[in-house]
């Protein structure tokens, strides 16, 4: 089996601020937005460097959607940046009408998503964001796994015209993916190769799959393991190329079973190639506060949950 | 110096076609679209300065951004009459397959769009963020934007204008149509505004009124004077004072036209009010 080396655990909300300083220093249209939160952003070196070209909005992130979609008039590729609740479900209207049926060429870039703001509470966190975004015609939908994986593809947003949501998280996670990386939006990264269960993982949930497979395989179950950062449009064809050699398949999300990338993987596995699905996700819950590895462990979001779900598909084959 | 007789041919004209328009598909909104025809038309004849064509990112060229989006059917004849698509697709307002959507949209690249707007609140952000825009590229153009007075009421709005006064966007001309008419009934008994003016000087604007927002020679000079204030440091608001419905008599001054359609004879009527110009479609 091949084995990932964490390199040096680092937020991936980090990773998006790198690759805002990257971008600020080689694509001079793109332009930066933020609703008083600079640093939870990790923008502050955009910002320095580039301070034309940084607009803060304030608390107000309705006006920050429609100020966006106004920048792509006069050719900018605006990104904002605020909590994932605030940018989704808080402004949903704006987006739809203003970004996404006007079919304007804003990154709405989220940071904090799915349970892991931890102590803030169910307030502060959010898992409908990707369902809400990925029902909206025309927006791209990703969810990044590590720092490497998110700087990589914020760089890549830019060259990428019309809207995108870009999810990342706040805690330290493991840093895994290579620094070198190309992203590519759409295409499904195959990490572990196995026959018995097929693995379809996003965001922080992927290094969990991985140290999933390792306890799997003291059992004698090999996974194929598939890191879906981009959950719209799916690589479908990726997927379904695995199930047909393991024939199921367990989807692994920090997010609601309803909308998210698990249910994506149940349409399209529905229309060509159904199999027995397990889900790990929240079961139609909010969240509450608590520390991120709690909070983990309480909505079954982590490597054991994954295992659980494995041996349990396995048997439903 | 503005040609007042040629203005009004064309206003009349587009009188027309917006009771034509809202006539055939028995819908939409005359009301509001009547009251802002002088004002639109000015924009677009007159005001802005345009480039020849179409393209979204308007650079080197004036701006105009409907917020009120329901108002659709004078903005459709506007530019239409302006020459951004042929005047005979106004026959296709509100049907299916066409790019006069009963909103206006981007989405079927009708030319003149830029945004979608409709659900109300959301064009004076777009507005700002394409004056920023301009700013930006060092692009010493105007951006207009026009929102009804009842549309006030949808929060973004302030959190649009106190951000374009604290950045000191004054390459922006913001218009609210004051015809003091929703569709629920008049703007005081639904939800009182209040002082609109009192309220953007409060937020930081300049604020000028255009008492008679119908009349043509009243609309020159007020913009004129908006134009001349805008650069100075803040965004300069306009408060359009317009009769809903102007120019067709028994639509004038209700909230009850706001969203209803003319019967034939009310056509009739309308029409008789405001002989043809420019020519039908």
């Amino acid at each position: 089996m091949k084995t990932y080396e964490n390199t040096g655990s680092k937020d991936t909300r980090s990773g998006f601020g790198a690759g805002m300083t990257e971008l600020g220093r080689t694509n001079p249209n793109v332009v930066s937005l933020c609703a008083d939160l600079i640093g939870s952003l990790k923008i502050q070196t955009f910002i320095d460097e580039n301070p034309e070209r940084f607009f803060q909005i304030g608390i107000a992130e309705a006006n920050m959607m429609g100020i966006a979609a106004g920048l792509t008039i006069g050719g900018k590729i605006p990104f904002t940046g605020t909590f994932a609740n605030f940018s989704t479900g808080r402004v949903y209207d704006q987006i739809r009408q203003s970004i996404a049926y006007s079919g304007k060429n804003v990154k709405i870039c989220a940071s904090h998503a799915g349970l892991t703001l931890g102590e803030d509470g169910a307030t502060h966190q959010i898992l409908e964001d990707i369902g809400l975004m990925k029902m909206l015609p025309g927006m791209t939908v990703i969810n990044t796994c590590d720092y490497n994986q998110t700087k990589a593809a914020t760089i890549a947003l830019a060259d990428h015209v019309g809207p995108v949501y870009l999810r990342f998280g706040r805690p330290v996670v493991p840093n895994f993916t290579p620094a070198d990386q190309t992203f590519e939006i759409g295409k499904a990264v195959q990490l572990q190769e196995g026959n018995d269960v097929t693995i379809v993982a996003t965001g922080h949930l992927v290094w969990e799959a991985l140290e999933a497979c390792k306890v799997l395989n003291e059992k004698g179950i090999t996974a194929d393991v598939i890191n879906i950062h981009t959950i719209k449009p799916l690589d479908a064809e990726a997927i379904i190329k695995s199930v047909k050699k393991t024939g199921c398949v367990v989807t692994a999300e920090e997010h609601n079973f309803l909308g998210g990338l698990g249910e994506s993987v149940a349409r399209e596995l529905s229309l060509t190639h159904p199999v027995p699905q397990e889900y790990v996700a929240t079961e139609d819950t909010f969240g509450e506060s608590g520390t991120p590895a709690q909070l983990m462990e309480k909505y079954g979001l982590n490597t054991n949950a994954i295992i659980k779900k494995v041996e349990k598909v396995i048997s439903r084959k | 110096m503005a040609d007042i007789k040629k203005l009004e041919a064309f206003v009349t004209q587009v009188r027309r076609d917006i009771v034509r328009q809202v006539h055939k598909v028995s819908s939409g909104h005359p009301g509001g679209s009547l009251g802002c025809a002088e004002f639109i038309s000015v924009l677009y004849q007159e005001l802005m300065e345009r480039k020849e064509g179409f393209d979204m990112d308007g650079i080197g060229e004036d701006l105009f951004f409907l917020s009120n989006g329901h108002i659709s059917p004078v903005f459709y004849s506007v530019l239409a009459r302006s020459g951004y698509f042929p005047v005979e697709e106004l026959n296709t307002f509100r049907l299916l397959d066409s790019r006069l959507q009963g909103h206006p949209t981007t989405h079927e690249g009708l030319p003149g769009v830029r945004i979608a707007s409709g659900s109300l609140g959301q064009g004076l952000s777009v507005a700002v963020g394409a004056a920023q825009a301009k700013k930006l590229n060092k692009d010493n153009h105007t951006i207009y934007a026009l929102m009804g007075d009842g549309e006030l009421q949808e929060g973004q709005n302030w959190e649009a204008i106190m951000y374009a006064s604290a950045k000191k966007v004054d390459n922006l001309i913001a218009t609210v149509d004051l015809n003091g008419q929703q569709i629920d009934g008049s703007t005081d008994h639904v939800l009182d505004l209040g002082s609109v003016r009192a309220k953007f000087e409060a937020f930081g604007w300049i604020v000028l009124d255009i008492e008679k927002g119908n009349d043509i020679q009243a609309i020159v000079s007020g913009m004129n004077e908006a134009k001349a204030a805008s650069g100075q440091g803040k965004p300069v608001c306009v408060l359009l004072h317009t009769v809903m419905g102007n120019g067709v008599d028994f639509m004038m001054g209700t909230h009850a036209w706001h969203g209803k359609a003319p019967n034939d004879e009310q056509l009739a009527s309308a029409l008789d009010q405001n002989p043809e110009t420019l020519g039908d479609y």
